[in-house]
């Protein structure tokens, strides 16, 4: 499967400024691991050391947050696309 | 430096103490654009871009501070629900994205409010900013009149910038 992966401002420098890329696979994990195959620094903003989505990144298939569609096993198809967007929070404490 | 309109510094305002004693936020749309230095020498006092002048040709040219022009100020919901932390929902962030998206516009940043301390970013602030591009805007309740401030927060580190208010 073919899809377009949406990349925010701060994960820019590990894809050489690109806003959008395009990547293969079945599920969400295939994509991730096609895409830091060819973007190695990618790979500790995606996933921690244990290969499981870094809880600091949102990762939206079309409108949905793939936490509740599987996670990395979510199922992608033809023409979907990724968006990657971080965590936004903080506060006085 | 950060640019925004009377009326959505106000607006900014309002959220954040209607909202007290919880904090409360949003996000900054609006497009960053830097002037020529060329610009700064043939208009001496005028260095510094406007709404309408500022272009991306201009930025090739080089200039050693963006400005960013705040366009649409828009208020979130606190999914914290806490007078000391605040979360914007990862599902309102993307919508405000594809909405600054279709207006050619971009995510500049986020402003939230601290009721009882400086407009400063705090340690939970600066260990969760998530990108070093965006603007940080923070209101403090502390004193009798809200005030703003505008940081860059960049590895670990925090710099005020210079806030204008257009009137």
């Amino acid at each position: 499967m073919s899809v377009e992966v949406r990349v925010p401002t701060v994960l820019r420098p590990a894809t050489g400024g690109v806003a959008a890329l395009p990547a293969e696979g079945d599920t969400v994990g295939e994509v991730f691991d096609d895409l830091i195959g060819r973007h190695p620094g990618l790979k500790g903003q995606l996933l921690t050391d244990a290969g499981e989505l870094h809880r600091h990144l949102n990762v939206f298939l079309n409108d949905d947050d793939i936490r509740y569609l599987g996670k990395l096993d979510a199922k992608v198809a033809d023409g979907d696309t990724l968006t990657l967007m971080p965590a936004v929070a903080g506060g006085a404490l | 430096m950060l640019v925004i309109r009377k009326q959505d510094l106000q607006q900014i305002f309002a959220q954040a103490l209607g909202g007290y004693p919880l904090e409360v936020c949003g996000l900054l749309v609006g497009a960053e654009r830097r002037c020529s230095p060329i610009h700064v020498g043939e208009h001496p006092g005028a260095g510094t871009c406007s709404r309408q002048s500022a272009s991306t040709e201009e930025a090739e040219l080089g200039a050693p501070e963006a400005t960013a022009y705040v366009e649409l100020v828009v208020a979130t919901d606190n999914i914290a629900e806490s007078s000391r932390v605040y979360e914007i929902a990862p599902k309102a962030l993307l919508q405000v994205d594809r909405l600054a998206e279709g207006q050619g516009l971009q995510i500049l940043g986020v402003y939230h409010s601290h009721t009882h301390t400086e407009a400063k970013p705090s340690p939970t602030d600066i260990a969760k900013a998530p990108d070093p591009n965006w603007h940080y805007v923070l209101v403090s309740l502390r004193d009798v009149h809200p005030a703003l401030r505008s940081w860059k927060i960049e590895g670990g580190k925090i710099e005020e910038e210079k806030v204008v208010v257009e009137w």
